[in-house]
């Protein structure tokens, strides 16, 4: 079902680095969830509407106003980089 | 004094407060003299608070100590969610449960251990290792909320907070002999609950009782602005609930629930649960609800593709911990693959195949159509029932290790509580029994959407009758 290559895809795609060793079983762990969620396919649901949440409400909307940067400081406190007030990253060009 | 404490519920504790007979100050060094001492054993605890968190207020439960799960943001404290990859964040917001916590009094005394990012049946993915079962500790304590039941289940806090995303409170109250509620999706805010899956996510408490469990529910139910899917449905006094009058009652019996899989002494205390139901003057229906065997496999699409979206914020640049690189994707790929634990992997890679261009309409949308056939299955057995009776787990707590290796028997374990989330209406768990091994036995109430007041009616007029939340485990030290 799975094969190592599509793990492989997969975890660049979610941006995971994953080990050479654990490649394997990740692959075997992920053919067998994959096998018994295809389950699934035993129901016709041509006809059926998907639900994505709970409950459908109608959409909250609020007005787009300018608050106070009350969380600032804190927040760059909690980056494990910062400089001047900003998020720092590895030169991206 | 000690002595009674222990087998006071939080609202008698408030009662004592109030009355003077019992200082704040006695009730807290007295559940911290417990933590000290028993918790090294069982691990329940991430942080113990050497001073409680501020209040604001007061209320019928003030003065009460409370623990939370590491995944609910308390201003100015570590949050870590048992995960590496936050390791040291600091909350810079109160979660609004937090903020009506402290409104009303409640003291916070720490938080407690879970499985990581709340994946997990079991509570041992969490990167502090397992929390242990306080009947049995060579057993789990269930989880995701594994921590807060144990912690409750020991009485080292009179009560707690845990999050419910497929049976995250009420699988670990049932192994750990108390009672865990998952509040209706919209009743409580997710604001500032590190969100796992966000179309399934609810807090709720874990108590030893229906009278704490109504009172608190009391306090952190409720709209709130700062959640879009909270709902503007009043809240109810659901302290008015807490009568022993269930007569008429129409209780649904699954028959889904009871078939294969179940263990013979779950199966026969939920039928002697189903007698005393009975004896009370409940009318006892067979119903079914065809769609049950596709709830593990529609959750196992679901709420990974929305964790895996979900945890894409952990990238090495704003939480936690980084793993350095030259390049940007370096950076994020070395701090993903070293921060997260295997299981968060293994759901994050789950949710990502099933999002990904080419399987979308297969997995992902497949699993929303069967989702909606879950939710009707609901809908349809609700016209002739007010609530329906089932176990919360197909047996009692399991051996630490004994699931881990395998994933899929550890998934399996959630079969009677996932599909509540994926209808996401009411249910709780609460002790209905015990096995020959002497590991508590839950039986699970599912209710209508937005009608927590009858499931709390039906659970107070069960415990008039019985004696099981009473008991406390004993640990030989």
């Amino acid at each position: 079902m799975v094969d190592k290559k599509t793990v492989e895809y997969v975890a660049n795609l979610a941006r995971i680095d994953i080990r050479e060793d654990q490649k394997s079983r990740f692959t075997d762990e992920l053919s067998r969830i994959l096998e018994y969620i295809d389950k699934l396919k035993e129901l016709n649901v041509e006809s059926i509407c998907p639900t994505r949440g709970a409950f459908t409400e109608e959409n909250v909307l609020r007005p787009d106003r300018q608050k106070k940067k009350e969380y600032y400081t804190d927040i760059l406190n909690n980056a494990p980089a910062s400089e001047d007030n900003h998020f720092r990253v590895p030169k991206v060009i | 004094m000690a002595k009674d404490l222990l087998k006071l519920s939080g609202l008698e504790i408030a009662e004592c407060i109030k009355n003077t007979e019992v200082s704040k100050d006695e009730v807290l060094s007295f559940f911290r003299k417990r933590i000290d001492s028993i918790d090294p054993r069982i691990k329940s605890f991430v942080e113990v608070y050497s001073e409680p968190v501020k209040t604001l207020g007061g209320s019928n439960l003030a003065g009460v100590p409370i623990a939370l799960k590491d995944n609910i943001c308390i201003k100015g404290k570590r949050i870590s969610c048992a995960s590496r990859i936050l390791s040291s964040h600091i909350s810079v917001y109160d979660a609004t449960v937090v903020k009506r916590l402290k409104e009303a009094g409640l003291l916070i005394a720490g938080t407690t251990n879970m499985d990581e990012f709340a994946f997990g049946s079991s509570t041992e993915s969490s990167c502090y290792g397992p929390t242990r079962n306080p009947w049995d500790l060579e057993r789990v304590p269930g989880g995701s909320s594994g921590g807060s039941a144990a912690a409750v289940a020991m009485r080292l806090v009179p009560f707690a907070l845990g999050s419910d995303t497929g049976g995250s409170i009420r699988q670990p109250a049932s192994f750990c002999g108390v009672v865990g509620f998952k509040p209706t999706y919209g009743r409580v805010s997710r604001y500032g609950l590190v969100a796992f899956g966000s179309s399934l996510d609810q807090i709720g408490p874990i108590t030893t009782n229906f009278i704490d469990c109504a009172y608190l529910l009391n306090v952190i139910c409720g709209f709130d602005e700062h959640d879009s899917t909270s709902s503007r449905k009043d809240t109810p006094d659901f302290t008015q609930f807490l009568r022993k009058d269930i007569k008429g009652l129409r209780v649904g019996i699954p028959k889904e629930y009871f078939s294969a899989g179940l263990d013979r002494e779950v199966e026969s205390a939920l039928k002697e649960a189903v007698n005393i139901f009975k004896k009370q003057g409940a009318k006892i229906v067979d119903v079914s609800l065809p769609h049950t065997e596709y709830a593990v496999a529609t959750y196992y699409i679901i709420a990974p593709s929305e964790a895996s979206s979900n945890l894409e914020r952990f990238d090495g640049i704003r939480y936690g911990m980084r793993k350095d690189a030259s390049a940007l994707i370096e950076l994020y790929k070395k701090t993903r693959g070293a921060g997260f634990g295997d299981e968060a992997k293994r759901r994050i890679l789950i949710g990502t195949y099933s999002l990904s261009s080419g399987y979308y309409q297969a997995y992902y949308m497949r699993a929303a159509k069967v989702r909606t056939l879950i939710k009707k299955d609901f809908e349809d057995v609700f016209r002739s029932v007010d609530v329906i009776l089932t176990p919360t787990s197909p047996a009692a707590a399991f051996k630490i290790g004994e699931k881990t290796k395998d994933p899929l028997s550890m998934y399996l374990s959630d079969i009677y509580t996932i599909p509540v989330n994926l209808a996401g209406i009411c249910a709780v768990s609460f002790p209905c029994g015990f096995t020959r091994n002497n590991l508590p036995i839950g039986a699970q109430l599912i209710g209508k959407a937005f009608d927590e007041g009858t499931l709390i009616n039906a659970g107070f007029s069960f415990q008039q009758e019985t004696d099981y939340h009473n008991k406390i485990p004993v640990i030989n030290m």
